[in-house]
């Protein structure tokens, strides 16, 4: 048992974080007192059947009463009956309190996420923050619709059986206990045996399982390194582990079985030979008999039950510590400004405080919907003057990848960023968009410093466009609407004209309608530029940060691209990460970063003259070629001319 | 089969047991008579579970080894495959035919058969003993069984599908989250978080909703069962009742009726199961047959030769080649003869054609016949394995194993000893860095281990086919993730190496190919120069501008 990937053994019971985790039945207390209820009221029936089996053969059957006998008959149909419809309601009941809580967890989880730190999502990978969101809430699910409830419920069947039995017969009940530890011991060793060996199949199982995704992931590798018979025999054996793992839970299984049911008829013969000897010496009843005979065999699966529930205790504790731990993660500066960052927990402010909030619904933790602190400055509208006043940043300590930055964008200007691959274009533009807070320096827009506006209403009057351009997955129209989702279709059609994409996107199969498959990938890269400039210019921004895509596209495409981007940049303060020469030439001032410093600033022209980084950066693209160059189109020759050489500027390094 | 019926006989002997003792009863009986009887009952039960524990492990431990040939047929089979079928399955539809699927193969023999033939026996025997008892209250009791069967069938069915769908919603929310997630710069930047809870918020109500659908079926799903069985019970109660005051059969004859009534609950309930386990195994045995009655792509012709030994000579003849289903070749007319020992490198732009020309002599892809040769001899003509064997290949992405970084580089080599592991890794230049690591050689690479940079993977890589001795070489683009001062250092090491050796190394860098004895541009599948390093420079074409292009970078990186 020394593998990681064992899963993790924890305590079965932590006050803390069952409290946490009661917490969120609150909202459904009636439901569940309702079927704590139910729940009882079924045990009540269940006990019925034995005890009119013994009337119906003690005063029907035996006294030769029919009368007796039909009437007997008749209360124990409506035992069926209401039998059935009690385990009906309890496991609606339960399933539904369960179910919406998940939902409840879930929506509290992905509110929270929403809401941390863009530099969260760089330290945790994609698929840990998954998994607590998707399985670990499952997890809890268990505990919430087979744990509190039937927990309840098998302890209240097990005190009544005690007391039908005492109340039929003390003495024959003293007979049929005797064997009662066995069945307590048997079914004891038997889960402890069978949890073990669950444990092991799992973790041959993930072997097993690890073994052979690496491998056809690896396949070609394998192949050539002629490694098929050695990991043949390798997959033999761990597939041999896996049969014999299972081989052992189904030896547990095929002893547990017989010997329960041996136990079981060692309480049968010990009534037959006591009770018998009653039945003829005494008051015992032959229907006395039976019934006990009845009890007997519905005493095991409550036992059973309970030693289940621990397990279902222990990975709820595990998997409940994980979701709250995110939980607990403090949010982003951007959304709790620096005058209560504790206080502002739930509401976001901004131009609709209350947006999440609607979300808190019936399971919002106690407390969580805090008071709203400090209001940040409302963003009605900015003329877009961008400062950035000695600003110093780093992703960890003092890995500085900017450093000492300094510049002023006027209201309506057009600025170009230009920089080998890691000299901090991008970073200088995540910053201003607030997904990380520089540690020297400030950003101001129109005068007043980042950090006293509030972040959302900040972006939304931001437009960016980034080179990768992600598309969600719904319609085209829904994708263009992103960052005014109460625009109309005219709205949209007019945006997408204005950038060219209107005709690709008419001749799709639903036009408008047509989905976005696998985050676009049925789209050309050119497609999804454009479709980026339509879904900025719908949103009308008053600032413009663009990273210019590097891919290269057809000469055609290039053209509708060129003077897509012009339309986009006109009348607007602009910010763009600069590939292409043509945009180069149309800005009014271009910004040379290099290695984290502003190195130049100027014109295309007095940048040229000056024979320094920009000259050499120009040269380099003129000189075209290079690794990391995407594929080239066939009829575009190897230099032709500045264009597709310009593209290139970032693939350097 | 015969265990399962011997069970189901000595089972059946005890409600036989019951009649006569509670019948004596009532005629008077010695507490003697009685204790055999009570012995009785248990020696029957001890019978019986000796028999019932050898029919589970018979029956089940069987489908468990059936399980594991299947599945080590299938594993043996997927090896076989090319790397063409790979890139068209995802890996996780094959996961699933070898791990879901298989298990419902498995249950489908192992639980399927046995409860089928459980089913089958005690259904005959008991039945036959309570129309013994009984004609007429057998035929009465038994009305509702069918149906148990009946919904039992109908509902697995309708729960499964219910809880498929409820699995596949699953992986939308799932998917939902993940897009999120990678998206959270974009969600961030056009304020869109209130539109993705609400997206999440339908999704998670759908959700929900599929569940409560669940629900619905299986919370009538369960007490429905206890119903149709307790009915059962009431009309033997009921109606044996009567028969016992008509005075038509006695009351241990009722007794014993009902016990036979309760044996039939579980195997009228397990035969709708087990129809529901043979409809998924069917299914699922399906899709696992049309893995394993795939052809492999690439095989050894019948006789293939397998020469003693390969001289190193390499030959493209006129090589077009295009992969299965594309349009435009990816090679065209090309043609290189290398004599043995020589080095040819290649370069020319990502999509070129330089990778696909470096899998064609290990046949990863089998190029049209007679135009890629070793030693003159058609390399659809040699057997995969020896082919494979003849040649130390480097892919462009390094696929490294989770075992120990020991076991990486002596991943292509059996049995080979640490000493010549360690002078490979030297050659590499890794032999120090591995040193470096916590447990040297033993530290375990992957989830479980450390994980490696791009420089070190290259390196492992570089390795790991250096140890394999082969004659021939094929490095794609294996020192790119390397400092430049290293790449020398490994060059340095390599060119010792590939003395005698006949090698064939695609690179972007110029340092890397300069010395190669001759040197290829690739452009859009064509050869468009070739020579050696001054010749091409002299040339003043593609191969001139890259040159001119990298002491450009040199120069920028240093200013």
């Amino acid at each position: 048992m020394s593998h990681p990937d064992e899963e993790h053994v924890g305590r079965a019971y932590d006050r803390r974080l069952m409290r946490r985790l009661l917490g969120y039945l609150s909202p459904y207390r009636g439901a569940v007192a309702f079927a704590v209820v139910v729940a009882l009221a079924d045990t009540l029936v269940q006990l019925a059947g034995p005890y009119l089996t013994k009337e119906a053969i003690d005063h029907g059957i035996r006294q030769r009463d029919l009368g007796h006998l039909d009437h007997v008959a008749f209360l124990y149909l409506g035992v069926l009956v209401t039998g059935f419809g009690l385990g009906y309601l309890q496991t609606q009941v339960m399933q539904r309190v369960g179910q919406n809580i998940m939902m409840d967890l879930r929506m509290a989880l992905f509110r929270h996420i929403q809401r941390l730190p863009v530099s969260y999502f760089d330290r945790n990978p994609v698929g840990r923050i998954m998994t607590r969101v998707t399985n670990d809430v499952d997890m809890l699910n268990e505990l919430f619709t087979a744990g509190v409830v039937s927990i309840v419920g098998d302890l209240f069947t097990l005190v009544g059986i005690v007391i039908a039995m005492v109340r039929l017969n003390a003495e024959l009940m003293g007979v049929t206990f005797s064997v009662l530890p066995l069945i307590v011991v048997v079914t004891l060793i038997f889960r402890a045996k069978v949890r073990r060996s669950f444990r092991e199949i799992r973790t041959v199982l993930a072997r097993m399982n690890a073994f052979l995704n690496e491998n056809l992931t690896g396949m070609s590798t394998v192949q050539i390194l002629n490694r098929e018979p050695r990991n043949f025999e390798e997959f033999r054996r761990v597939n041999a582990d896996h049969r014999d793992a299972n081989l052992q839970a189904v030896f547990y299984y095929s002893v547990f079985f017989p010997v329960l049911e041996l136990v079981g008829a060692l309480a049968v013969s010990l009534i037959v030979w006591y009770g018998g000897r009653q039945v003829m010496w005494t008051s015992v009843t032959l229907g006395t008999l039976v019934a006990f005979i009845q009890y007997t065999q519905r005493f095991f699966r409550p036992i059973s039950d309970l030693s289940e529930k621990y397990n279902i205790l222990q990975q709820a504790m595990a998997s409940s510590e994980r979701v709250f731990a995110l939980l607990d993660t403090p949010v982003g500066a951007d959304v709790a400004p620096r005058a209560g960052v504790v206080g502002r927990l739930a509401a976001v402010g901004g131009t609709d405080p209350g947006a999440f909030a609607a979300f808190d619904g019936r399971a919002a933790r106690p407390g969580a919907a805090a008071a709203d602190g400090a209001a940040p400055l409302r963003v009605e509208g900015i003329r877009g003057r961008v400062e950035f006043d000695r600003v110093w940043f780093a992703y960890r300590d003092q890995d500085w990848v900017l450093q000492d930055i300094s510049f002023r964008v006027e209201p309506g200007e057009r600025i170009a960023l230009v920089g080998a691959t890691g000299s901090g274009k991008t970073t200088l533009t995540s910053l201003l968009l607030r997904f990380y807070e520089p540690q020297r320096g400030t950003i101001r827009v129109d005068g007043r410093d980042v950090r006293d506006l509030d972040a959302r209403a900040l972006r939304r009057r931001m437009g960016l466009v980034l080179q990768d351009v992600f598309l969600f997955s719904g319609t085209i129209e829904g994708n263009l609407r992103l960052g005014n989702p109460g625009l109309d279709r005219a709205a949209v059609e007019r945006a997408a004209r204005e950038v060219n994409a209107h005709e690709f996107i008419e001749r799709m199969p639903h036009g408008y309608e047509t989905a976005v498959e696998e985050r676009g990938a049925t789209l050309s890269v050119g497609q999804k530029q454009l479709l980026a400039f339509a879904r900025a210019l719908a949103a009308d921004p008053d600032l413009l940060l663009l990273d210019e895509a590097t891919s290269s596209v057809d000469t055609h495409t290039e053209a509708l691209i060129q003077s897509a981007l012009q339309r986009l940049m006109r009348g607007r303060t602009c910010l763009v990460i600069a590939h292409r020469l043509s945009t180069i030439q149309d800005v009014d001032r271009i910004i040379v970063l290099h290695h984290g410093r502003i190195r130049e600033t100027g014109t295309h022209a007095e940048l040229l003259e000056r024979r320094g980084i920009y000259y050499r950066l120009y040269r380099l693209q003129y000189a075209g070629g290079g690794r990391g160059a995407p594929p080239e189109q066939p009829d575009e020759p190897w230099v032709a001319g500045a264009m597709p050489a310009i593209e290139r500027f970032t693939d350097l390094s | 089969m015969a265990s399962v019926v011997v069970t189901n006989g000595i089972q059946l002997a005890q409600p036989q047991v019951l009649r006569l003792t509670v019948d004596d009863l009532y005629r008077g009986v010695t507490s003697e008579k009685l204790g055999r009887y009570a012995l009785a009952l248990f020696a029957i039960a001890v019978a019986g579970g000796v028999f019932k524990y050898l029919m589970r492990r018979l029956v089940i431990g069987i489908s468990r080894h059936i399980e594991f040939d299947l599945r080590n047929d299938l594993f043996a089979h997927l090896q076989k495959l090319s790397l063409g079928y790979f890139q068209h399955h995802r890996t996780g539809e094959i996961m699933s035919r070898a791990t879901n699927d298989l298990s419902a193969v498995r249950m489908m023999l192992g639980p399927g058969v046995m409860y089928l033939v459980n089913t089958v026996a005690v259904a005959a025997v008991s039945v036959g003993c309570m129309i013994a008892i009984s004609p007429r209250l057998t035929l009465y009791t038994l009305l509702p069984l069918p149906l148990v069967t009946l919904s039992v069938w109908v509902f697995g069915d309708r729960i499964h599908r219910r809880f498929e769908a409820i699995q596949a919603h699953f992986a939308r929310l799932a998917a939902r989250v993940q897009e999120n997630l990678s998206g959270v710069r974009v969600v961030r930047a056009f304020a869109r978080e209130e539109r993705e809870l609400e997206a999440f918020h339908a999704l998670n109500r759908e959700y929900l909703d599929k569940n409560l659908e669940l629900i619905r079926t299986w919370g009538v799903f369960h007490p429905a069962l206890s119903f149709l069985s307790g009915i059962a019970a009431l009309l033997a109660l009921y109606l044996g009742g009567r028969e016992v005051v008509a005075g038509r059969i006695t009351i241990g004859e009722f007794v014993a009726f009902t016990v036979y009534l309760g044996m039939l609950n579980w195997p009228v309930i397990a035969l709708g199961w087990v129809i529901n386990l043979w409809q998924r195994g069917l299914a699922s045995f399906r899709r696992i047959d049309e893995i394993l009655e795939t052809v492999p792509g690439i095989r050894s012709r019948p006789g293939a030769a397998r020469p003693a030994r390969f001289r190193g000579q390499v030959e493209f003849r006129g090589l077009t080649f295009a992969y299965p289903g594309a349009h435009r070749p990816a090679l065209r007319d090309f043609s290189l003869v290398i004599p043995a020992g020589h080095t040819v490198a290649l370069v020319g732009r990502t999509g070129a054609g330089k990778s696909t020309l470096l899998s064609l002599p290990p046949r990863l892809f089998d190029p049209p016949p007679g135009t890629v040769l070793l030693d003159g001899v058609d390399v659809l003509a040699c057997d995969v394995a020896w082919l494979r064997s003849q040649i130390a290949f480097v892919p462009q992405e390094t696929f490294l194993f989770s075992v120990t970084i020991g076991d990486n580089i002596a991943y292509g080599v059996d049995g080979a000893t640490r000493g010549a592991v360690e002078r490979a890794a030297q050659i590499a230049r890794f032999d120090a860095e591995v040193r470096g690591f916590p447990n040297g050689y033993e530290t375990l690479v992957g989830e479980r281990g450390i994980t490696l940079s791009g420089g070190q993977r290259q390196r492992a890589a570089i390795a790991r086919a250096l140890l394999r001795d082969a004659p021939l070489l094929l490095l794609d683009d294996c020192l790119s993730s390397v400092d430049t001062q290293t790449e020398e250092g490994i060059l340095k090491g390599l060119r010792q190496e590939m003395e005698g050796r006949t090698a064939l190394l695609v690179s972007h860098r110029v340092s890397t190919v300069r010395d190669a004895d001759c040197i290829v541009v690739l452009e859009d599948g064509l050869a468009v120069e070739r020579g050696a390093h001054d010749s091409l420079l002299a040339l003043g074409g593609r191969y001139a501008e890259l040159d001119q292009q990298q002491r450009l970078e040199e120069e920028l990186e240093a200013s």
